[in-house]
């Protein structure tokens, strides 16, 4: 019974969270925090591995906790035991990283006992199978992260993060509980298994609960606004955590919703997701570009890998509405490979924002650069993850865009007009995303990792510990397998797909030289293996041509630049000055960016100023309006609080003949 | 023996792309002096040139990385694999399954991801306005290929570069999707091999220069590496344009050698025209600033978008 272990799996990492409490003064505490962590994780990886490949039924338990007359149930199906091995493939990845990058950790008894807490807690939210224990753990993994985000309080924008994540954490939290109570109206039970058997009043209202609740914590736009602030404010292992892992349990929310509890989709669901997904990875990624902290940078880049996994969401619900269940199996696929592939390569480079931190202290690009030299092995692995999230081959974050792409490409047999327009164009979203996010990355990598150092702490950086080391390169081999191996990784899927779908892709595992093949040869294919085989032959025969053809000699002398000496590395391209045609291009809409220049009078010795303002046009549109409304509202409100007795008994006198009249109209 | 034919065949069709590429660009360059009024390189002087850059010492900036040596290297095999993929004179050759449009454009972008990472290296001010600025002109111009590529695969009910070609060879009409598509892929040709109303190749010491800015601290083999796939780009969008939208005497599978012949053939003659055209399109026109190249790849972005969103509406566009 592979529930029975994870459980056991879950309730090691529950221990570890006391355990960490009690010994967290000590030096060697994050050796046996992390390592217990490790070992949990690496169990719950295995069992839930274990059952995909096994594939059996689904298992459920019953344990008699929570509430006194329900209890608590559990369940492992395939979409939950998916879910499970990326959580804790993350999971163990995090915490192998945080054995050595914990070193670097001022106060461990802040994130010591919550780590595990927000580990067991994202298990828990993937094994429940009633409403009660899926909200309980839900938001027991809200508050952990949040423990966790304002574990460097002393910060005020951690703190500023802090608050903005816990209120749309809770206004999250808020939307889940309603679409669970409409799920349970209608059912009359809060176990998933009674909403499954029963048929909702309402899908509509529940896919729109479902997308808010689930879509505030995935980093949905325009719910994202609190992802790039608060991501980032966490410890480095914790944003991996966060950014990787904690935005998979809200696509896993919301899978579990709508493909498997709600009735069957209607076609405007599929509009309403693929419009806010391609607006999502077109925003995302042009934020990531005006940043110039490099945690927010990738926070950022969340925001536009969740886009583009609810386009092949949305895209699978559009298919699904029009019973066409082969291609909404290969939408799924996708978004279900996307979901592996960006929890692996966004870890990863946050482990290497996170070494880059330990060593320099910096997380600004701007006062970073040339740690090539001083951390090829760090650089090295973010190279491959930024190759990855780049969607280059031959490696894996390509294989989904690609897979995506071809599931764009069957749906003109969509009958739907809405959805003849929109999907082309959330296609080109998605092009331009992917080129945009290439774009962001030359500038991350170049502006961190190349050039000559810009302070005196990136030119004394050293190489980070061996735990991180291993933990960052692990990750890149396996960024590096999914993309050279797509086929066995997408016929593990397809026990989940055929659950949620009715179809399955095609078996991809044997055939001819391990390619994949979507729908038929004669459509598309793509070998991974042989492309990287190819390429890695022709760099060998080439530089062996070379060698023998040509000359070997090198010489080492200051730089060319047609002619003009190096003069201070403050005169390399920055991370601003890469972005700035970008800038002038979209930003002038999308941001409102106006550079404004101050220059002084000639004579004048000033030198001289360019200001860019940049507006966030969903905060200064959306929230802010939301914030001054509710300031208003409390505001008028307040004359209550000075009330006379007589006035406080009539007000209870009114609202108890109000309430009288409402039950006695309704009934 | 048909198993090493059939290799032999995929092996020529490498090779063939390989030392056609430098003959292109001589040739284009000739054609260009020619229609300046000018003498012009012999035929064969981007292989000397090769030769000559291979044969020379290497001088590497005192803090040049072991990504800016490497790098040369991968660009090169990554834009080889690419240009292989595309057909030239035959269909259906051993490996013309690995990869797709798509995986041919993504090729390209992981040749072009290094390029700028290798531009950003030494850390000087012209390798990082190189990079950024083909950074720019790639963010519009690899969307603008993949929304061609949608309304080629939407005609075609194919992304493999083989049967898009047969496809369009057994069924030839005049679309309006696809003169949609040509525009824009001529637009995104000129921007990707940085030819003339987006970067000027012959250029050097000027503000205006793209590619050749980001290759500036390059020399020697290195130097060499680059130039050729470059070379090999110019090919790979030659022969697409030709693969997709003259695919006129392509050797099916298992046909003779006759056949073979008259592909090879005419895939000559296709790389000759598409070269005349192209110059024939530099020299009328002047090179824009910088920022009015991102309208005009915009331009080829909404003439692909547009073509696509015909389709979606009814296949018969």
């Amino acid at each position: 019974m592979q529930v029975g272990i994870a459980l056991w799996g879950v309730a090691v990492l529950l221990a570890s969270a006391g355990v960490a409490a009690l010994i967290a003064s000590h030096r060697w505490a994050r050796h046996v925090g992390y390592g217990l962590c490790l070992g949990a994780c690496l169990g719950l990886m295995l069992a839930s591995g274990h059952y995909l490949v096994l594939a059996p039924a689904p298992q459920s338990l019953h344990l008699p906790v929570g509430l006194p007359w329900t209890g608590a149930y559990f369940r492992l199906d395939p979409l939950a035991a998916y879910f499970l091995l990326v959580v804790n493939l993350g999971g163990a990845g995090a915490s192998l990283f945080a054995i050595g990058y914990g070193r670097n950790e001022p106060q461990p008894a802040r994130v010591l006992p919550f780590y595990p807490l927000f580990l067991a807690a994202m298990n828990l939210v993937v094994l429940a199978d009633d409403a009660f224990g899926f909200l309980l753990a839900w938001e027991l993994m809200s508050l952990a992260s949040w423990a966790l985000v304002v574990a460097h309080h002393h910060d005020p924008d951690n703190l500023r993060a802090g608050y903005i994540y816990i209120l749309m954490a809770s206004f999250g939290t808020l939307a889940l509980l309603l679409a669970f109570g409409v799920l349970a109206a209608s059912s009359g039970g809060y176990s998933f298994a009674e909403m499954r058997s029963a048929s909702p009043a309402a899908p509509g209202l529940i896919l729109l609960l479902a997308l808010v609740g689930a879509g505030s914590k995935a980093g949905l736009v325009p719910l994202h606004v609190w992802l790039p602030l608060a991501h980032p404010a966490a410890p480095s292992h914790v944003s991996a955590l966060m950014s990787g892992v904690m935005t998979k349990v809200a696509v896993y929310g919301f899978m579990r919703m709508v493909f498997d509890l709600n009735g069957a989709p209607a076609w405007w669901w599929s509009v309403l997701v693929i419009t806010l997904a391609g607006i999502s990875s077109l925003l995302g990624v042009l934020g990531a570009l005006m940043q110039h902290d490099l945690k927010r940078l990738l926070a950022y880049h969340t925001v536009e890998n969740i886009g583009i996994i609810f386009l092949g969401l949305g895209l699978a619900l559009a298919f699904s509405a029009h019973a066409l269940p082969a291609p909404a199996a290969l939408a799924l696929s996708a978004a279900l490979f996307h979901v592996f592939n960006h929890s692996l390569f966004k870890s990863l480079l946050f482990f290497g924002s996170g070494a880059v931190l330990g060593a320099t202290g910096e997380r600004d690009m701007e006062r970073l650069g040339g740690l090539i030299g001083r951390m090829p092995l760090t650089a090295f692995a973010f190279l491959t993850g930024a190759m990855a999230i780049s969607a280059l081959p031959p490696l894996n974050g390509f294989v989904s865009e690609w897979l995506t792409l071809q599931a764009i490409l069957i749906s003109p047999q969509l009958p739907s007009w809405a959805l003849k327009l929109i999907v082309p164009a959330a296609g080109a979203m998605l092009a331009l995303s992917a080129a945009l996010a290439a774009a962001c990355f030359v500038k991350a990598f170049g502006v961190t990792f190349l050039g000559r150092p810009r302070t005196a702490a990136a030119a004394a950086a050293r190489e980070t510990d061996r735990a991180s080391l291993t933990a960052m390169l692990a990750a890149a081999l396996l960024c590096l397998m999914a993309g050279v191996l797509p086929g066995p990784c997408l016929d593990a899927l397809a026990p989940v797909v055929e659950a949620l779908t009715g179809a399955r892709m095609p078996p991809q595992s044997w055939l001819t030289a391990l390619s994949l093949v979507p729908v038929a040869e004669s459509r598309s294919s793509y070998n991974g293996l042989l492309v990287f085989v190819f390429v890695a032959a022709g760099t060998l025969l080439s530089i062996a041509v070379v060698y023998c053809v040509g000359s070997r000699a090198v010489r080492r002398g200051p730089a060319w630049d047609c002619g003009f000496p190096l003069v201070s590395p403050l005169s390399q391209y920055s991370a601003d000055s890469f972005a700035q045609p970008i800038r002038r291009v979209f930003g002038r809409v999308v941001f409102q960016a106006r550079e404004h220049v101050e220059m002084p009078p000639p004579g004048d010795a000033r030198p001289a100023r360019l200001t860019v303002t940049l507006k966030d046009l969903v905060w200064d549109g959306l929230y802010a309006p939301l914030a001054a409304g509710v300031v208003i509202a409390a505001e008028r409100l307040n004359h209550l609080q000075f009330l006379t007795i007589r006035q406080y008994l009539s007000l209870v006198f009114v609202a108890l003949v109000g309430l009288l009249l409402a039950v006695s109209i309704w009934t | 023996m048909d198993v090493m034919l059939a290799l032999a065949l995929q092996g020529g069709q490498m090779c063939g792309v390989l030392l056609l590429a430098p003959l292109l660009l001589g040739f284009t360059r000739r054609l260009k002096a020619r229609l300046l009024r000018r003498r012009g390189p012999p035929l064969l002087q981007p292989y000397r040139d090769l030769l000559k850059l291979v044969r020379k010492q290497v001088v590497l900036a005192d803090n040049a990385s072991w990504l800016f040596r490497g790098a040369p290297y991968v660009i090169f095999a990554a834009t080889w694999v690419a240009a292989a993929l595309v057909p030239t004179f035959a269909i259906g050759l051993t490996f013309s399954w690995i990869g797709d449009m798509i995986a041919v454009i993504a090729l390209l972008g992981t040749a072009r991801f290094l390029l700028a990472l290798a531009g950003m290296d030494v850390g000087t001010s012209f390798g990082g306005i190189g990079s950024s600025r083909e950074m720019l002109f790639a963010s519009l111009a690899e969307p603008a290929m993949i929304m061609i590529v949608f309304t080629v695969a939407l005609v075609a009910g194919s992304t493999q570069l083989s049967f898009v070609a047969s496809f369009m060879h057994d069924n030839v009409s005049l679309r309006v999707s696809l003169g949609l598509a040509v525009a824009a892929l001529a637009i995104v040709a000129l921007a990707e091999n940085a030819r003339i109303p987006v970067d000027n190749p012959a250029t050097h010491l000027e503000l205006t220069m793209v590619h050749e800015a980001m290759v500036l601290e390059y020399g020697g083999r290195h130097l060499a590496m680059i130039e050729l796939a470059a070379a090999l780009k110019l090919l790979l969008y030659v022969s697409l344009v030709a693969c997709i939208f003259l695919p006129w005497g392509l050797a099916a599978t298992g046909s003779g050698a006759a056949a073979y012949a008259i592909g090879a053939a005419l895939y000559l003659g296709k790389l000759a025209a598409g070269g005349f055209f192209m110059v024939l399109f530099e020299t009328s026109i002047a090179k824009m600033r910088v920022f009015r190249v991102p309208q005009f790849l915009a331009a080829a972005l909404m003439l692909g978008l547009l073509g696509t969103l015909l389709l979606f509406v009814s296949r018969s566009f």
